[in-house]
């Protein structure tokens, strides 16, 4: 391809497809948009983070708590007791 | 004597939420012109553009304030529109289309028709993104090659090669099609 076919497929190519008028800007401020974004997503990690580590640690102490009375079931009246 | 700007950039990078506002006032307008020029639709640059701020907000730690905020948001935003390019490639096509019907510039050599016009919008949403994206800001849009090779995270050269691909391959198709540019 030579350089005035290459000249010649550039000026094709802006006709199909003309520049986007881009000096405009957006049609409305975006700001709010953006903080919603922000306030979605931290609540989303925070969320999931909590649920997360509380499935995790409520496992753990079931475990826990299960293996414990299955050993020393004399501990059953003292959990009674506590919980 | 303490900068305003370098020192709005370095209270950014420490998560100041005053100054990434400041920030967003002040490149919202770019950053959104940037990609509409990707996408070429309004409606998806606004959205876009509240994708790149909100990677912006979630990069700021890594943001190293010596080397500008304008490149740096540039090129988040081309990674953002380059995303969405590859997730939607049926509703790019559309508007690829559309670009062709709705395409029909004043200025435009009347030689070319419109069907012409509208096969070569197809044949060049069917390039690879990596080519049409560098076609469109270099070609189409007309930034400085530089600039694109920044946004991209490539040399100059490599923007040069990937336009001239495209442009052959853009060739190929119209050809295959019995169309002679």
């Amino acid at each position: 391809m030579n350089e005035h076919v290459e000249e010649r497929m550039k000026k094709l190519l802006r006709q199909a497809l003309p520049p986007m008028n881009s000096d405009a800007g957006p049609g409305r401020d975006l700001w709010p948009d953006v903080l919603r974004r922000l306030d979605v997503n931290l609540a989303a990690k925070s969320g999931a983070s909590f649920s997360h580590g509380w499935a995790w640690f409520d496992g753990v102490l079931a475990v826990g708590i299960v293996a414990l009375v299955a050993i020393f079931p004399a501990a059953i009246p003292m959990f009674l007791y506590y919980f | 004597m303490r900068n305003g700007a370098s020192y709005v950039l370095n209270q950014f990078r420490q998560g100041d939420a005053d100054a990434y506002e400041a920030l967003f006032r002040q490149h919202q307008r770019a950053v959104y012109g940037w990609i509409l020029r990707i996408v070429r639709n309004p409606a998806t640059a606004e959205e876009l553009t509240v994708e790149t701020f909100w990677r912006i907000h979630r990069a700021h730690s890594r943001f190293e304030p010596e080397r500008g905020f304008e490149g740096w948001a540039r090129r988040i935003a081309t990674r953002v529109a380059l995303d969405w390019l590859r997730t939607s490639r049926a509703e790019r096509e559309l508007s690829m289309e559309a670009c062709a019907e709705v395409a029909a510039p004043v200025e435009a050599d009347p030689a070319v028709r419109a069907e012409i016009r509208r096969k070569t919008a197809l044949a060049f949403g069917r390039l690879p993104l990596k080519l049409r994206i560098a076609a469109t800001l270099a070609v189409i849009e007309e930034q400085p090659q530089k600039e694109v090779a920044a946004a991209l995270g490539i040399s100059v050269v490599a923007v040069k090669l990937r336009v001239f691909r495209a442009l052959r391959l853009l060739r190929k198709d119209l050809q295959e099609q019995g169309i002679t540019p």
